[in-house]
C-alpha cells in the first residue's frame, strides 16, 4: 500500500527516516534486531542505525567483529529460527568476502527446502560513488544481486520511500537486500541532493516492494532509473522543461521484483526510453530493461533506447575521472536529447 | 555406561549404515554399464558417511529435536541420528515431490524445520548459521543448543574461524564438531594444515577444545555430553574434533587411487568393532544384534519404497519456492 496523502508528515533526511522505520519495527516485534560493523555506538558509518543502541541496548543492536561471513551467516541462522535480523554490510563493495553466505545460503534456503524454511532478514548496505572513495568503496552492484535468484533487491531514492520500504523489508518473509546510496542519505558531511531531506509520513507507512513510482510525469520520453540518479533525472527534466521537452521519470524503487508493467506503460505513452543506472553497463539492469521492452513489443519505441551507466570501468579515484564514469546530469541530458532527436 | 545406552548407540549406527548401504545399492543400480552421474533413480553426486557413524550417534544422543544440527555435504548420518523423518529424507534424495524440499534440495541440501536440521554443499557454510541459531536460542532464553558439523578440511576456511570467534565472543550455546576423516577429497590433512589437532585451535578463541581418537563412539558420547551440557548451561561453545574414518570414496564413483590406506580401511570399520566390544561386555547378544538389523532394514526399505512411490515434481512448478 502507498501512503495516503492526508497522512501527517515531518521532514527527515533519508538516514533518519530509515532509523525511525527500524526503531518502529523493533518496538513492534521483539524478533527484530540489528547487527553489523559499527552499528552500535557509532550509529552506522552512514548513520543508518544512529540512536538505536541508546534506545534498545546492546542485546538488540549488536556490534560485530569485522567478519562478514560470520555475522551475515549468523543472521541467516537466526532468521531460520524465526527472528528478523537486520544486518549491515557496511559497503556493498565488501560483499566479495561473504558472497557465499548471501547467494548460496540466504537466497537459496527457502527454495532448497521446498518452501519449508523462511529467511526473513534484511541485509542493508551502502552503495554509490561521487566521493573519491575509489574503486573498492564506490560501486552499486545491485545488478549482481538481482541476477542471483532468491532475494529481493530494494533501492530507495528518498526519505519517505526509504522508511516505507524498510518497514516492508523487515516485515517481508524473504531475504531483502536494502541498498541505500550515500548521496541520498542527506548526511551533513557528504554532498547531498536537496531531495535527500523530505516529508516522511508519521504512523503506519509501508511502501510495497515491487511498485515503481513516477515522481514526474511527461509525454516525450521515459527515463527509467533508481536511487541517486532519480534526482539527477528530475533536475535534468526541470531544466529541459524550459526547452519544451516533457520528460517522465520513473523511480524503480526495487529491481527484484522489477515493475515491468510500469515501464511498459510509460514507454507505450512516450515511445522513447532512456535508462540511467549507476551500476556497470554490460550485462546489467539497463540491458535487462531494454530486453523486456524488446520482448514485450519493440514497436513501442519510436527511437533507439539510450543507456547512461558506468562504462564498464572500476570507479576511478580522481574527481575528473570519477565524474566521467558516473551517470552525471550532463550525460543524462545528452542521452535524453539524443532520444528525442534534438 | 549403561548397557541400554550402549545398545542405543549401536542401533543408531546400524540404522545409519543400513541406510547408506541401501542408498549405495539404489544409486548404482541403474548407472551401469557406463557410470553416468546424472542418470538413474538417484541422480547427481552422492557423498556417503560410512565409517563416520560414531560421530553422529555419539553427539546426537544428547540432543532433542528442539536442538539444531547443521551438517555438511555428507549429511545422512547426522540427519538420521538427529531424527529427521527417514521417508521424507529419502524421497528428497530421490528428488521426489514428497521429499523434505519437494525435490528442490537433493542430498546435500536437506532442511527439516521439525528437527532444526539443515546442511550445505559449501564447505564451512553451516558454521556461521549455527552461531546464528544459537544466538536466537540465547535471545529467547531457551536451553536449546546448536550443533555445527564440518570436516577437517573446512577448518582451514574463513567461515569456520569467523563463526567460532563469534560464538566464543558472544558465549553462544554451540557445539562445533569437526569430523577428521583424514581426507579433503584427495588431499590428506597433513597437506592442508600444519596443526596436529584442530582441537588445539580452540585455544585461539579461548574455548575448550577436545579431540577424540580412534573413532570411539563412547568417547564421542562422553565428550559431546560435556560440551552439550556446557552449552545448555550458558558456558559457551566447545570445539570437538573426532578422528573418524571415511570408509568409502569422497563421492560414489571415486576410485580413491590417491589413497594408500585402502587395504587397511575395512578392518577399521567402527561398527563390527563396537559390536565385538559390546558382546564381550555382555551388553549385546545375537538376538539384540539381529533385532537391530531387522528394525533398521524395515525402516530403510520402507523409506526407499516411499521414495520410489513418490512422484517426480511437476515440471510446471519449476519456479515455485524462489520467494515466500
Amino acid at each position: 500500500m502507498t501512503t495516503m496523502t492526508e497522512q501527517p508528515t515531518r521532514r527527515l533526511n533519508t538516514a533518519k527516516a530509515m532509523v525511525e522505520a527500524i526503531a518502529t519495527e523493533m518496538e513492534r516485534d521483539d524478533n527484530v534486531f540489528v547487527l553489523g560493523e559499527d552499528v552500535g555506538a557509532y550509529g552506522g558509518i552512514f548513520s543508518s542505525t544512529t540512536g538505536l543502541l541508546d534506545r534498545f541496548g546492546p542485546e538488540r543492536v549488536m556490534d560485530t567483529p569485522i567478519s562478514e561471513t560470520g555475522f551475515i551467516g549468523a543472521a541467516i541462522g537466526a532468521a531460520t529460527e524465526g527472528m528478523r535480523p537486520i544486518v549491515e554490510l557496511m559497503f556493498v563493495d565488501f560483499f566479495g568476502v561473504c558472497m557465499d553466505q548471501i547467494y548460496n545460503h540466504m537466497a537459496k534456503i527457502h527454495f532448497e527446502s521446498g518452501g519449508n524454511v523462511k529467511v526473513p532478514m534484511v541485509l542493508m548496505t551502502a552503495v554509490g560513488g561521487g566521493y573519491s572513495d575509489g574503486a573498492q568503496h564506490s560501486q552499486c552492484l545491485w545488478g549482481t544481486f538481482a541476477h542471483l535468484p532468491g532475494m529481493k533487491v530494494v533501492v530507495p531514492s528518498n526519505p519517505a520511500d526509504a522508511a516505507g520500504l524498510m518497514t516492508a523489508a523487515i516485515r517481508d518473509d524473504n531475504p531483502v537486500v536494502f541498498m541505500f546510496h550515500k548521496g541520498v542519505m542527506g548526511l551533513p558531511w557528504m554532498k547531498k541532493n536537496p531531495r535527500s531531506i523530505g516529508p516522511v509520513p508519521t504512523g503506519e507507512h509501508v511502501v510495497e516492494i515491487g511498485k515503481a513510482a513516477t515522481p514526474r510525469s511527461g509525454s516525450d520520453v521515459t527515463v527509467v532509473t533508481l536511487s541517486l540518479s532519480v534526482h539527477h533525472a528530475l533536475d535534468v527534466a526541470d531544466e529541459l522543461a524550459g526547452d519544451g521537452v516533457d520528460v517522465e521519470v520513473l523511480d524503480l524503487r526495487s529491481i527484484v521484483p522489477l515493475d515491468t508493467e510500469a515501464i511498459i506503460e510509460s514507454v507505450s505513452r512516450t515511445g522513447r526510453l532512456v535508462i540511467v543506472d549507476e551500476d556497470y553497463q554490460s550485462f546489467g539492469l539497463s540491458g535487462e530493461i531494454a530486453a523486456r521492452i524488446a520482448e514485450h513489443d519493440p514497436s513501442l519505441l519510436r527511437a533507439p533506447i539510450r543507456r547512461v551507466a558506468v562504462p564498464d570501468v572500476p570507479i576511478p579515484y580522481s574527481r575528473s575521472l570519477e565524474y566521467a564514469a558516473l551517470p552525471t546530469p550532463a550525460r543524462i541530458k545528452a542521452a535524453i536529447l539524443e532520444a528525442v532527436g534534438r | 555406561m549403561e548397557a541400554s545406552d550402549q545398545r542405543a548407540l549401536f542401533d543408531q549406527m546400524v540404522l545409519i549404515r543400513t541406510f547408506e548401504e541401501a542408498i549405495l545399492r539404489e544409486y548404482h543400480a541403474d548407472k551401469s554399464p557406463a557410470f553416468d552421474i546424472g542418470a538413474g533413480l538417484i541422480p547427481g553426486e552422492m557423498h556417503l558417511s560410512a565409517g563416520q557413524e560414531p560421530v553422529a550417534a555419539g553427539v546426537c544422543a544428547h540432543l532433542t529435536t528442539d536442538d539444531a544440527v547443521t551438517a555438511t555435504h555428507r549429511p545422512h548420518h547426522f540427519a538420521i541420528a538427529h531424527g529427521v523423518d527417514l521417508d521424507a529424507m529419502t524421497a528428497e534424495i530421490f528428488g521426489r515431490v514428497d521429499g523434505l524440499g519437494k525435490g528442490r534440495g537433493g542430498h546435500m541440501h536437506l532442511f527439516d524445520p521439525a528437527t532444526h536440521f539443515s546442511c550445505s554443499g559449501i564447505i564451512a557454510e553451516g558454521y556461521p548459521a549455527a552461531a546464528g541459531q544459537a544466538l536466537a536460542f540465547k535471545k529467547r532464553g531457551t536451553d536449546q543448543v546448536a550443533v555445527a558439523v564440518t570436516g577437517e578440511g573446512a577448518t582451514n576456511a574463513g567461515g569456520f574461524h569467523e563463526a567460532v570467534n563469534l560464538a566464543a565472543l558472544w558465549k553462544l550455546p554451540v557445539v562445533f564438531v569437526v569430523e577428521d576423516n583424514d581426507w579433503g577429497i584427495s588431499v590428506p590433512r597433513a597437506a592442508s594444515t600444519p596443526v596436529d589437532s584442530n582441537a588445539d585451535r580452540a585455544a585461539a578463541y579461548g574455548i575448550p577444545g577436545v579431540r577424540v581418537e580412534d573413532n570411539d563412539v563412547e568417547a564421542v558420547y562422553d565428550a559431546a555430553g560435556e560440551a552439550v551440557a556446557r552449552a545448555r548451561a550458558g558456558g559457551g561453545p566447545t570445539l570437538l574434533e573426532v578422528h573418524t574414518l571415511r570408509l568409502w570414496g569422497h563421492f560414489e564413483g571415486d576410485a580413491q587411487g590417491y589413497r594408500p590406506d585402502l587395504e587397511t580401511v575395512p578392518a577399521k570399520d567402527p561398527i563390527p568393532a563396537y559390536e565385538a566390544l559390546l558382546r564381550e561386555q555382555g551388553a549385546l547378544d545375537d538376538a539384540a544384534v539381529e533385532a537391530a538389523h531387522k528394525s533398521a532394514q524395515d525402516a530403510v526399505e520402507t523409506a526407499i519404497a516411499f521414495a520410489k512411490a513418490s512422484a517426480e515434481p511437476d515440471a510446471g512448478s519449476v519456479r515455485d519456492y524462489v520467494f515466500a
